[in-house]
């Protein structure tokens, strides 16, 4: 019970964060907005021009589960990695000297992250009217356990590496060497398919790819883009959380 | 920072200080006994519980407020205490009431729903020794509870202590540099370079100087020094280009009398009760203040005012 309050509380300071801080709300959406609406209808007109057919017109839908899967991404990530400003404002020393357990506080704080990459991927679905891509309630419906699951697992990496990482600058090289390839490497801009062996290797790896496929699958209902079952995808999400949150939990226990 | 061989016991109800220069070990010391480091050697233990083996019991019974600041800026200051009061398990329903409690007590109520960020570093602080007393410790350590606010703010946390050690029956423990804060403890420990090298009373303390402090200056210090080392039969160890210092007994009879004989024309003269400057200058042959702001420091300042 009084570890239940933990989880509960730490989940809730970052909820109550995350709905406080408005611009960073409106802010998040921007970048998906830049991608949709640029790159996305840029590159599919130019899939008309070039291919000569209406091919075009299948890159939105086919990108607009991989933009989710972005924001999913990116929001779970940075949300975890929180931990590193706390440990730089001091806050993480009042939650580590309190009697709540290390382990009550990873997974109060992997499930504040996912809760929030959930929200902020459901506000991408907003977009879905203007680009026409029909979505249905029962897809949403769906859609929203595996953000969930998906995030759940990012956020777990990012606790692992906020337990290791110690300062701020060490940060923004992970975000260009590890999130960046995570993100190319899902299949969320181009299918996966006839690309070199070494990508391919990446992408099975990447928990990211599990998730966008299953978000593509439930939103498109296409199985032409499908690389997996959903119920592959649901089940290695769901192996790759237990593992890299165990991990996450092992080395927050470790630390000072 | 290491802190070796210290052997101290602090008594229930009890205010009880530690003073050292930056890097003495107070930190580390603190942060044994709150079970934020291990210990390498030895025995901790607080309140019956072994610091290593019972940690979660200890953390329950402690209230903390560290150096640096460790509140969360984006939340109001309601939210950091009632954050807190869940963490540390304060049934439900008194949470509303210890937090009225503790926020009337610094004087927070008024700016209980704004955001910590809007504080000031002195609120801040406030706030944090509120947040400490919230699960009604047993033991509240205040580590540099005052580092980096001006005086006036420096005095009215410290009037919040002895206010607080009055209504409840708590033990304090607290470190400081600033010499004059320690005046305030029922008992001190001086400690330099990870050693207690006296542990006592204030008043006991002061007592090892013995008698109070004059000061001169004048025309020929050099002279007047070999007149006075004469005169008091004892050599005169602490030395300024402008002035020299030493102790008497009875500052009042010897004053007139040292005058009068002076062989050289005195430009000032002052007596004063010893301090514990003083005390930390007999013992240790330094002052406490010639480290306090090393870059350490200064950037901690530079921190603390940035947030």
């Amino acid at each position: 019970m009084k570890e239940l309050t933990g989880v509960y509380v730490i989940w809730l300071r970052d909820i109550k964060r995350f709905f406080r801080d408005k611009p960073r709300i409106i802010g998040s959406m921007a970048q998906p907005a830049i991608f949709l609406f640029i790159l996305g209808i840029g590159i599919s007109s130019s899939f008309t021009m070039l291919g000569g057919g209406k091919g075009g017109k299948d890159f939105l839908p086919f990108m607009f589960p991989g933009i989710i899967g972005m924001t999913v991404l990116f929001t779970s990530f940075f949300s975890a990695v929180s931990i590193i400003w706390d440990r730089e404002f001091g806050f993480l020393k009042e939650i580590l000297v309190s009697p709540i357990s290390r382990t009550s506080i990873v997974i109060g704080k992997i499930l504040g992250g996912s809760t929030i990459a959930m929200t902020q991927g459901s506000i991408i679905l907003l977009f879905a009217p203007f680009l026409k891509i029909p979505i249905t309630f029962s897809s949403i419906l769906k859609l929203i356990p595996i953000m969930f699951l998906a995030a759940a697992c990012i956020s777990s990496l990012g606790i692992v590496l906020a337990s290791k990482l110690k300062t701020m600058q060490s940060f923004q090289v992970i975000t260009n060497f590890m999130l960046m390839p995570m993100f190319f490497l899902s299949g969320a801009l181009f299918p996966l398919v006839n690309v070199p062996k070494w990508m391919t290797v990446i992408s099975k790896i990447n928990p990211l790819s599990y998730g966008v496929d299953a978000m593509r699958f439930v939103l498109l209902k296409d199985a032409a883009v499908q690389l997996y079952p959903l119920h592959i995808d649901v089940f290695v999400l769901i192996a790759m959380t237990i593992v890299i949150s165990t991990v996450a939990i092992l080395l927050f226990n470790t630390q000072e | 920072m290491a802190a070796k061989n210290l052997t101290f016991e602090i008594l229930p109800g009890e205010i009880f200080g530690f003073l050292g220069p930056n890097g003495a070990g107070k930190t580390t010391t603190i942060n044994i006994i709150c079970t934020l480091l291990a210990r390498t050697s030895g025995n901790v233990t607080l309140c019956g519980n072994d610091v290593c083996r019972d940690k979660n019991k200890i953390r329950n019974c402690i209230g903390l407020v560290f150096q640096d600041p460790s509140l969360d800026n984006r939340l109001t200051a309601l939210e950091n205490l009632n954050f807190h009061a869940l963490l540390y398990n304060v049934p439900k329903k008194l949470i509303k009431k210890r937090c009225d409690e503790v926020l009337d007590m610094v004087d927070l109520s008024k700016r209980k729903n704004d955001l910590v960020i809007t504080f000031s570093g002195g609120m801040k602080r406030r706030l944090e020794i509120a947040r400490g007393l919230i699960h009604y410790p047993k033991v509240l350590f205040l580590d540099e509870p005052t580092l980096g606010l001006d005086p006036q703010t420096r005095n009215k946390i410290w009037d919040y202590i002895i206010k607080m050690k009055k209504s409840q029956t708590i033990t304090v423990f607290l470190t400081t540099h600033y010499m004059e804060e320690t005046e305030i403890c029922d008992r001190i420990a001086i400690i330099d370079k990870g050693k207690i090298i006296a542990l006592n009373t204030p008043d006991n303390l002061k007592k090892i100087i013995g008698g109070d402090i004059i000061t001169i200056s004048s025309e020929d210090n050099f002279k007047l020094k070999r007149y006075t080392e004469e005169l008091i039969n004892k050599k005169i160890e602490d030395e300024k280009d402008d002035e020299i210092k030493f102790e008497v007994k009875n500052s009042a009879s010897f004053i007139p009398k040292f005058i009068k004989n002076s062989p050289v024309k005195i430009l000032s003269i002052s007596a004063r009760k010893p301090t514990l400057n003083d005390v930390f200058l007999g013992l240790t042959g330094r002052e406490i203040r010639e480290e306090t702001i090393n870059s350490n420091d200064a950037f901690k300042l530079r921190m603390r005012s940035r947030m």
